[in-house]
């Protein structure tokens, strides 16, 4: 039940990144490109996906807990830092330059397009190579924060 | 590469991205964050753990069959750069979301919806470093 549930919301999230056009790379480029060929559609994906999550988080986290799970688990880190904006940063650079980002991308790989599969693969390496490096920076027993989202 | 303007479908695809984020929470209580839940799958805390990963996953990529179950069209993939960008560009994607520590979805969405002030301050450099990376690709290199 747990993992039917878990599943439909999946596809509600992916249908709506296909919709969206949140998963093709030469819209979401041009929403960037306000100089050249600009197509303002993300706006309304980003408007539409925040105002829902806003309200609906309020009625959620109201609640003592999840369905299926003990609690809510919130990042609870407060720091903002090089980390979170050197990592982002370097985000940025590779979203503008491919139109690809997490959210967007992994829906797109029901597509079976090469493109994708080849992005997302040179992505897992760079989640692993971020891991690694993160490892370095980080003292022992710190190593399970940085992937709370 | 031109693209139409679409604005009934980016909102209501945007509002169903919503709605999958607030189900997240009320069901497993968890961001509806692509960098976290992908994370996840390469260091699970266990089989349940890997379990509601995997499935969220599959669901995901179910998405673009579920477009074409109800517009009758498979949603459009346009790819405008080379194999080369995609790959240097992934891999700056990966390290980037896990310093960053989340992307679109766990910071511009679920951070925002939160007033987390660690999400707008992520969600405002990569937004920025975004736009300066397409106008640098496009209009001052000019591929």
């Amino acid at each position: 039940m747990k993992l039917l549930t878990t599943y439909l919301i999946g596809v509600i999230f992916g249908a709506g990144i296909a919709l969206s056009g949140m998963g093709n790379p030469a819209k979401v480029l041009n929403f960037f490109d306000v100089a050249g060929s600009w197509d303002p559609s993300l706006i309304l994906v980003m408007g539409g996906a925040l105002s829902v999550t806003f309200i609906g988080y309020r009625l959620v986290l109201g609640r003592r807990g999840p369905i299926f799970a003990q609690g809510f688990a919130l990042p609870s880190s407060r720091v903002i830092d090089q980390k979170l904006v050197g990592g982002s940063a370097l985000f940025g650079m590779g979203w503008g330059m491919t139109g690809f980002c997490p959210g967007g991308v992994l829906p797109m790989l029901g597509t079976g397009l090469a493109d994708v599969f080849l992005f997302v693969a040179a992505m897992l390496a760079g989640l692993a190579v971020g891991k690694a490096l993160l490892g370095l920076t980080l003292r022992p027993g710190a190593a399970d924060v940085p992937f709370k989202t | 590469m031109e693209t139409a303007f679409t604005p009934v479908h980016s909102l209501i695809g945007g509002a169903w991205i919503g709605i999958a984020s607030v189900l997240l929470m009320l069901t497993l209580g968890r961001i509806m964050g692509a960098t976290g839940i992908l994370a996840g799958v390469l260091a699970p805390t266990g089989r349940s753990d890997l379990a509601w990963r995997l499935a969220l996953l599959a669901g995901m990529a179910t998405g673009p069959l579920a477009v074409l179950a109800l517009t009758g069209n498979w949603p459009e993939v346009q790819v405008p750069t080379s194999r080369w960008v995609l790959v240097i560009g992934g891999v700056l994607v990966g390290i980037g979301v896990t310093f960053g520590a989340g992307c679109t979805s766990g910071h511009g969405v679920c951070g925002l919806a939160r007033l987390s002030p660690r999400s707008l301050v992520a969600t405002l450099t990569f937004m920025l470093t975004t736009g300066i990376t397409v106008y640098v690709v496009r209009h001052v290199i000019g591929a």
